[in-house]
Order: structure tokens, then C-alpha cells, then sequence
């Protein structure tokens, strides 16, 4: 009975929680608001827990799978399912949510309910895009996310916000609207089913593949957000509020990337492999460029924010590579940078809910006044970096390994990011942790309060788990990667 | 000479709306303006009472009355509880507006409802005269209504501008008509079909009757090139005749739409392709562009009404049965949507103070989050995102369109519609992120407050049963085609 609904409990839950909370009403109810958010947001988690234990993770096929019609006359379904492509981001999802309910409890003193329901209706949203297995309901909620986060960007967010949400939204309108167009042409010309695994087994002929591939490109190269379609994230992520910024990096980047597991290359095979080439080099050219980018950046969140283009640069790499080691090192990547990327904009939100800068320049010895802060950082500085023994090291080194087998330059060109990566995220912490107290309100910090320090302990834990044992997180992906390799060697010309 | 009573069953609920509006003009005279509530709530029983007649009579199969002058069928049933639904929200959400503004009168009530029997007879009809009947009997009393304002110098010039260019608009598909009407020898739509079968398509006359047609209907439905009246006419009317003007006559305009094009011209489609698709092109482009530069929002909401009859074409251009149920739907959903949109300005203006301007929306979030919220509703739904009923309704015309081979045209307008979504954006930025500027606070009956509530999560709520929705406008449009 219960897996029979369980996806449908995982995105409704927080989605009517959401609505709950929004009728406490204004502020004068705050604590209220927090306190069921808290809720809804624990047992959002633990409906998904569930999905992991229940996993059958030798199957490739879709699993809790729910249909029921939606809008017969067009085949639309309401159609749910996951396979090991999606279940790890489902969990990320409510995990992520429930750290930026926590993180938002003090600092957020104006809308509360508001601030909190629009973050769980993202939850309900996000855990909908990867749980859908029609195309429509896919882009339905795909599309629905971006209303919360203009919101959460324009109402919570720093002094530049509405220019940063007007062009997040609409720069992402304008890149999705497209694959609605490629969905519909495929329904049409197709066996007018929107089932994705439907879609997967459409044949296409090359031009209308390629055409297809660039429409699909464009939504999700924007999502991921891929060089050079790239220029909304830094003002989005610099604008947002720190669980904004949470979400976007954790979350939302990485629909792009499932965007493309899940239509272009099974769908696309031949396109994709005749695309590969322009793929590879535009995440190359994040991986290394963006890297040099991030280096100069004053603004830490803005250095994280390149640092996540360049992070999912790797991503892309080592989905357009197609070998195991590719396309799982891409999947490890996207779940570590969800933890990590988080775990930096919380980082930095805790200093700036102190000092209210994000100047690398108004830190230095942060180190002396807040010793246990400084060690979380440290710990996810690294991960950042790929030090071995953190989850970031898994991933980046599989992605590695599987370009190797392709072209040796590609790896070499990938492996610089070793080097820079260290280098804007080690240089950053440098400056602002470790010297002397640079200023007399640094000097006058105090040290994470327990919440903060719950939070942080509770993304240090999978940061450490998945680098020295990653194998809960491959073991359930394998049979599905291994069945989406074969999609996308056969070709459908 | 042979004088045949005519079956009066398949009009009953026409005769049954122009008596009541007669009754209400004669009721009305006697009363006191402190009773002028009885004319309001009869006029709303009359609506009532319509939409229970034509659910009664909601036929089986297409009936035919007075010398197969008009027809009562799945579609017009449909598009008359529309209509009956639209107006009787309108005259709700008008109500207090109305007595503010020494509107209340006895006259608006039986001008809406006069209007609702021209249109319910434009949906009926079936012959061009009884077409062109229901159109003057709506225009006449529309032009009327937005004059109904009489010292406010906006809404004269606004109902002037309205009279010349309706009329000259009626007159065109009048001409039109007379054309077909010359090489068909009939008046009567079915026959002007039959009788088009054996006249080739390139016969100059035909061309000619076409294009006037087409013109008189773009017009109706404000279509570019034919769309100036539109921002001037919903500006310069009082708000009330605005969200009347802005909403059931939409539906009206499709009815005809349906009966000239598909009903009687349907042979003909692929030269009003092309002529549609034109228009289609035209209307959503010009109308998202230039709606981005208005600073009024009745301005703004009239730009979009003519995007949104863009998109409605696209539906219609596919000429196909699945297309026009689309395009139908797409009717619907716009006429519910603009009802709240404009419903909403009404809701904000009080005495001496129209809540037209877009600042006058500014922190609307602070001021009150529920309508906030339903405003953000009602926008995002225009602008077609996700999960809204605008969104499902584009959906579907986007896929008639490209099902009918038009997959650039499709290409473009959602391009466009991006475009578009700016302007809806920048409402929801003044009310959601901007501080306000007015404190005063927001009052209305609480039959509007409930009623606009429903109307606006409709927007979101309608999502379950998009399919039920869809299959009864495909099950209206069969009755036509």
C-alpha cells in the first residue's frame, strides 16, 4: 500500500505542508511557521528514506511506479517512477530542504511563512522532476520550480535581486520553452505517447535528432548551467539568500545534468554522439576557464558559484565520454557537489549573517575567533578541492578515468582543475581563516551556535561517508547506468 | 400564404433572457435607488435560470428552429453556460464599483443582459443574418455600456472610438456576407457550404467575401492588424465594462468564429491558413512587445488580450477538430483569467482612486498576501507557466499547431511567449519585492472576495481535471464540424 503511493507522498507532503504553513499567517506567528516547516520537513525526509531502503538496485526498470490518466485525450499521464539515475537526487532533495529549513530558522525575521512554504513547495516540485516519468508532467514541473525561486531571489535575496531573478527566470523560461516544442513534435511524430521510456524507443531520423538535441540542450545546458549559457548563475547565487543559493546549487543544477540522462542520450543517441565532440569541449572549457574565473572573484559566493560551473563541467564531461566510469563519476560528482556547494553557501551565510559582507577582503583570521566553524570549512574547502578521502575526490577521479579511455588530453585538460580547484578554494580560505584578526569586527565574532553547528555536522557526515565509502551511492545507480549505456550505444538510425 | 408557428424549445433560454431583461427594465422603473438591489439580484436569477433551461435542453443531437435560422447545439449550450458563468461573475465583482461611481442603475443591468442575448444568439446561429442579429445586439449594447460613465470624458471617447470602428468592422463582415450571400444564392450557413463545393477557391468573389469576413471577425476578436480599438477601449471604460467587455464576448467571438469558418467555410481552410497565420504571428508579437511599455495596467491587460487571441489563432489555424477543441479551451481559460485579472483591478479601486496604474500595485504582499497571491496566480497563469491553467492551455494549441505541419510557428510563439512572461514578471516584482505606497486598506463584499478566490486558484486547482475539461470542448466542437 505504501510503496504504491510513495513517490506521490514524497511530493505532495511538503507541497501541502507548504500550504499549511502559508495559512499561519504574518509574522506575528513566526515561530509557528518554523515549527511545523521543521516538521513537515523531517517527515519529508523520512517519506523518502524509504525509496532508498526499498530500492531493488539490480533492476534497471522503473521502480514505485504510479499511473493513473491525466489528460487522456492527449495521453498525458500522470506517471511516476524512479530508477537509480533519480533516486539519489530524491533524497538529496529532502535532505537539502530540511538543512535550509534549520539554517533559515534565525535569520530569516520577515515573511517567515512565506519563506519557509515556498521552500518546501520546491521540494514537492524538485522531488516531481525527478520522480516523473511522463514528459509533460516532467516539464510541469520543471517549469513550476522557477515560480517559488523568482520569489525566494526577489522577496529574500541582496540589493541587486530583481535584476538577478527577472534574468534567472527568464533566461530558463527561454531555454525550456524550446524542448516543450521537441517534446511535442515527438509526441507527434511518434506513437503520441508522452512516456518517457516511450520516447527512449521513438525512432528519429539524424537531422531530426540533432534538432531535437539542440532544443533539449538548451534547456538543460542552461540549467546546469554549461559555458557559455553560464551568466545568470553567479548573479542569481550572489543575489539569493543562503537557503536560495542552497537549493539552486545542490538541486536545481542538477536537473540540467538529469536533463540529459534522461532524454538527450537515450533518445538522442546518434545526436549525442555526433554532438559529443562540442559537449566535451564546452565542459572543458568550464572546467578550465571558469576554474581561472573563480580565481579572481572578491565575492566568496560568487567564487562558489563559478566553482559550481567548473564543478559541473565535470558532470557534462563525463556523461559525453559514455563509459561506466564516465557517466557514474558524473552521478557521484552532481550528489557530492550537492552536499559540498551547500555545505560553502552555508558556510558563508554563517559569516555573513555575523559580519553582513561576502568580501573576502572584510575577512582574514576568522580562524582565531571561530575555531570550530573554521574546521567545518576546512573540511568542505577540501572536499571542494577533491582531496582523496572526501566525497569530491570520488567523482572527479572516476570522471577522469573514464576520459582517459577516450582521449588522454581530455584527462589531462580535466586533471588541471586539481590544481585550480585547490587554488580558488584553498586561496580563499587562506585569506579569509587563517592570519591575524583583520578588523575589529572579526575580531569580535562569535563561534557557531548548536544549530549551526547541527547543520554542518549533518553535511560533513555524508561528505566524509561518500569519500571513503562510496559504494552505497554506486551500488544503487549501476544496473540503471549499465542499461542506459546500451541505450545510447544502439543506434537508432 | 402559410404561417408556421416555429419550434420555440430549441430558444427557450434566448426568449426566456430577453423577457427577464424586459421585466428588469419595467421593475426598475418603480424602484427607489435605495432598492436597487432587487434589479442586481433578478438579473443574477435571471443568468440562474438560463444556465438551468439550457442544461435542461442540453441536446442529444443539433436541433433546428425558425427555418434553420438557428441551432441549438452541444457547442452553443457550452459556450452559453460560459457566458452565463462570466457575466454573472462580472456583475458580482461590479457591484460595489458600480455604486460608487453612481452606476448602479437599473439600465447597466439590462444593457449585460441584452448583451448576453446577443451573444447566446451569436452562438446559435446558423444563418448570416441571425449571426449578424446576435453581433449588433452585443456591440449596441457593449458601445452603450462603456459610455455608461457620462461625465467621464475617457470613457466617451473611448465608447466614440468603439462605435466607429465596430461599426465599421460590422459592415465589413456584413459586405463579406452579402458577397458569399451573391455567389451562393443562401443565406443560410449550411447551404453557403454545400453550395461553395462546387465554386473553385481561387474565384475572385469568394476571395474577396473571405477576406471581409476574416476582417470583421479579427476585429471582434482582436487580432493585429485589426486589434487599435482594444487598448483604447479598455482603458477608457469604466473598469466594470472592461472586465464585461474583456471576457464574454471572447467566447461570443469564437462562436462565430466557429460558425463562419468551420460551419460554412471550412472547405476553404487552407486560404485562411494562411491569413490566420499571419494574424497569429502578428497578434503575439505586437501584443507582448508593446505591452512591456504600458504603465497602465488595463493598458498592459489589453496588450495581453491580444497576444492571447494569438495564441487562441493558433488553435484554430491547425483546422482540425483536435485544434479547435484546443482553441476552444484556450478560449475558456483566457476568459476566466481575465476575468480575475481585471477583477482584481476592480477589487483595488475605490472611491475616487482606479488602482489602473501599475505602480498602484506595489507592495500589494505587504498589504494583503492573499490577494498578493492570487494576482501572482492569475500572472503566472497568463504568462502560461506551469502549473496553471494558462500553461495547459498553450500546451494544447502549441500542439495543434505543430500536428498541423506549422512547427516554425510554433517555434515562434513560444519564443514569444517569453517575451511576454517579462511583463506579467515585472507585476509580480512590484507586488512581491517593491515596498508600498499606499496603506489604505482593501474592502470588498464577501461574495466578491470569495468568488475572485475561486476564480484565481481555479488557475492551479483546474489541473486534475484539464482532461474532462478538454474532452467536453471536443465534445462541443463535434457538434460543429
Amino acid at each position: 500500500m505504501f510503496s504504491d503511493h510513495a513517490l506521490s507522498l514524497a511530493i505532495w507532503l511538503p507541497i501541502v505542508g507548504g500550504v499549511v504553513v502559508l495559512f499561519t499567517g504574518g509574522d506575528a506567528h513566526a515561530a509557528l511557521a518554523r515549527r511545523i516547516s521543521l516538521l513537515v520537513a523531517l517527515a519529508a525526509f523520512a517519506a523518502t528514506l524509504p525509496l532508498y531502503f526499498g530500492f531493488n538496485a539490480r533492476s534497471a526498470a522503473m521502480q514505485f511506479e504510479e499511473h493513473r490518466p491525466w489528460v487522456e485525450a492527449f495521453h498525458i499521464n500522470y506517471h511516476l517512477g524512479i530508477d537509480g539515475i533519480s533516486l539519489l537526487f530524491i533524497l538529496l532533495t529532502s535532505f537539502t530542504t530540511l538543512l535550509v529549513v534549520i539554517a533559515g530558522w534565525q535569520v530569516i525575521q520577515q515573511k517567515v511563512a512565506q519563506y519557509m512554504a515556498a521552500f518546501l513547495f520546491m521540494e514537492g516540485l524538485m522531488i516531481g522532476v525527478f520522480s516523473a516519468v511522463d514528459a509533460i508532467l516532467f516539464y510541469v514541473f520543471w517549469e513550476a520550480m522557477l515560480i517559488p525561486m523568482f520569489v525566494i531571489i526577489g522577496v529574500w535575496g541582496g540589493p541587486n535581486r530583481v535584476y538577478a531573478t527577472m534574468k534567472f527566470f527568464l533566461y530558463t523560461l527561454l531555454g525550456s520553452v524550446l524542448m516543450l516544442v521537441a517534446l511535442l513534435y515527438m509526441y507527434l511524430t511518434g506513437g503520441h505517447s508522452f512516456d518517457i521510456p516511450a520516447l527512449h524507443a521513438l525512432k528519429l531520423g539524424m537531422n531530426e535528432q540533432v534538432l531535437i538535441f539542440i532544443a533539449f540542450f538548451l534547456a538543460f545546458a542552461v540549467k546546469v548551467p554549461m559555458w557559455p549559457v553560464h551568466t545568470w548563475l553567479p548573479d542569481a547565487h550572489v543575489e539569493a539568500p543562503t537557503g536560495g543559493s542552497v537549493v539552486l546549487a545542490a538541486i536545481m543544477l542538477k536537473m540540467g545534468a538529469y536533463g540529459f540522462l534522461r532524454f538527450s542520450l537515450p533518445i538522442l543517441p546518434d545526436a549525442s554522439h555526433k554532438l559529443a565532440g562540442l559537449m566535451i569541449a564546452l565542459s572543458l572549457i568550464a572546467i578550465v576557464y571558469i576554474g581561472l574565473v573563480a580565481l579572481v572573484q572578491q565575492d566568496m559566493k560568487k567564487l562558489i558559484a563559478y566553482s559550481s560551473i567548473a564543478h559541473m563541467g565535470f558532470v557534462t564531461l563525463g556523461f559525453f565520454v559514455f563509459n561506466a566510469q564516465g557517466v557514474e563519476g558524473g552521478i557521484i560528482q552532481m550528489v557530492s557537489h550537492g552536499f559540498v556547494s551547500g555545505a560553502l553557501f552555508l558556510c558563508v551565510g554563517v559569516l555573513y549573517d555575523r559580519m553582513h559582507s561576502r568580501m573576502i577582503n572584510d575577512y582574514g583570521g576568522v580562524a582565531n575567533r571561530m575555531p570550530v566553524f573554521a574546521a567545518f570549512m576546512m573540511l568542505f574547502a577540501m572536499a571542494n578541492a577533491g582531496l582523496p578521502g572526501t566525497s569530491g575526490f570520488v567523482g572527479e577521479f572516476l570522471v577522469i578515468l573514464g576520459s582517459f579511455q577516450v582521449n588522454p588530453w581530455y584527462a589531462f585538460l580535466a586533471a588541471t582543475t586539481l590544481i585550480s580547484g585547490a587554488a580558488y578554494t584553498l586561496w580563499m580560505y587562506k585569506r579569509v581563516i587563517f592570519g591575524e584578526a583583520a578588523n575589529d569586527a572579526v575580531a569580535a565574532l562569535k563561534d557557531v551556535s548548536a544549530r549551526e553547528m547541527l547543520f554542518l555536522a549533518l553535511l560533513a557526515l555524508p561528505v566524509l561517508v561518500m569519500g571513503l565509502w562510496p559504494y552505497p551511492f554506486l551500488h544503487v545507480m549501476h544496473a540503471s547506468v549499465e542499461h542506459l549505456l546500451q541505450q545510447v550505444a544502439v543506434s537508432k538510425l | 400564404m402559410n404561417f408556421v408557428t416555429p419550434d420555440f424549445i430549441p430558444a427557450l433560454p434566448e426568449i426566456f433572457v430577453a423577457c427577464m431583461a424586459c421585466l428588469i427594465l419595467i421593475v426598475d422603473l418603480f424602484l427607489s435607488d435605495a432598492r436597487r438591489d432587487l434589479s442586481y439580484g433578478l438579473t443574477l436569477l435571471t443568468l440562474g435560470g438560463a444556465a438551468l433551461l439550457t442544461l435542461h435542453g442540453y441536446p442529444a443531437a443539433p436541433a433546428h428552429t425558425f427555418n434553420n435560422m438557428f441551432v441549438h447545439d452541444a457547442m452553443s449550450d457550452v459556450v452559453k453556460l460560459a457566458i452565463y458563468g462570466v457575466t454573472f461573475l462580472v456583475l458580482v465583482y461590479s457591484r460595489d464599483y458600480l455604486r460608487v461611481r453612481a452606476m448602479y442603475r437599473g439600465e447597466y443591468f439590462v444593457l449585460a443582459l441584452f448583451g448576453v442575448v446577443g451573444m447566446m444568439i451569436m452562438a446559435s446561429a446558423s444563418h448570416f443574418l441571425t449571426l449578424y442579429l446576435g453581433l449588433e445586439l452585443l456591440s449596441l449594447s457593449l458601445y452603450a455600456m462603456v459610455a455608461f460613465q457620462r461625465d467621464s470624458a475617457e470613457a466617451t471617447e473611448a465608447a466614440m472610438k468603439y462605435f466607429v470602428l465596430g461599426a465599421l468592422a460590422s459592415g465589413m463582415l456584413l459586405y463579406g456576407m452579402s458577397m458569399l450571400y451573391g455567389l451562393t444564392g443562401s443565406l443560410e450557413i449550411a447551404l453557403v457550404k454545400q453550395q461553395l463545393a462546387t465554386v473553385p477557391a481561387n474565384n475572385i468573389v469568394l476571395v474577396f467575401g473571405l477576406v471581409f469576413v476574416i476582417v470583421g471577425l479579427a476585429f471582434k476578436l482582436g487580432a493585429v492588424p485589426f486589434h487599435m480599438w482594444i487598448p483604447d477601449v479598455y482603458h477608457g471604460a469604466p473598469t466594470a465594462v472592461t472586465l464585461y467587455v474583456g471576457t464574454a464576448p471572447k467566447l461570443a467571438a469564437f462562436a462565430m468564429l466557429m460558425r463562419l469558418l468551420v460551419g460554412g467555410l471550412q472547405d476553404l481552410a487552407p486560404v485562411w491558413q494562411d491569413m490566420l497565420v499571419i494574424m497569429a504571428l502578428l497578434s503575439m508579437a505586437v501584443g507582448n512587445i508593446i505591452a512591456i511599455a504600458q504603465t497602465n495596467i488595463k493598458r498592459m491587460l489589453a496588450y495581453s488580450t491580444i497576444s492571447h487571441m494569438g495564441f487562441f489563432l493558433l488553435g484554430i489555424l491547425s483546422a482540425g477538430p483536435e485544434g479547435y477543441a484546443a482553441a476552444m479551451f484556450y478560449m475558456l481559460v483566457y476568459t476566466v483569467m481575465s476575468l480575475g485579472g481585471f477583477g482584481m483591478v476592480v477589487l483595488l479601486s475605490r472611491e475616487g482612486f482606479e488602482a489602473d496604474r501599475l505602480e498602484d500595485y506595489r507592495g500589494l504582499n505587504q498589504r494583503n498576501p492573499w490577494y498578493a497571491f492570487l494576482m501572482l496566480l492569475l500572472m503566472f497563469s497568463m504568462a502560461g507557466v506551469p502549473p496553471t491553467a494558462g500553461f495547459y492551455a498553450k500546451l494544447l494549441v502549441i500542439q495543434s499547431a505543430i500536428n498541423a505541419g506549422q512547427v516554425w510557428v510554433a517555434v515562434t510563439a513560444v519564443l514569444l511567449s517569453v517575451i511576454g512572461a517579462y511583463y506579467y514578471l515585472r507585476v509580480v516584482k512590484l507586488m512581491y519585492f517593491d515596498p508600498p505606497v499606499d496603506s489604505a486598506p482593501i474592502v470588498a463584499g464577501r461574495e466578491f472576495r470569495v468568488l475572485l478566490g475561486v476564480n484565481a486558484l481555479a488557475m492551479v486547482a483546474i489541473t486534475p481535471w484539464v482532461g474532462t475539461l478538454i474532452d467536453l470542448c471536443a465534445h462541443a466542437i463535434k457538434s460543429v464540424t
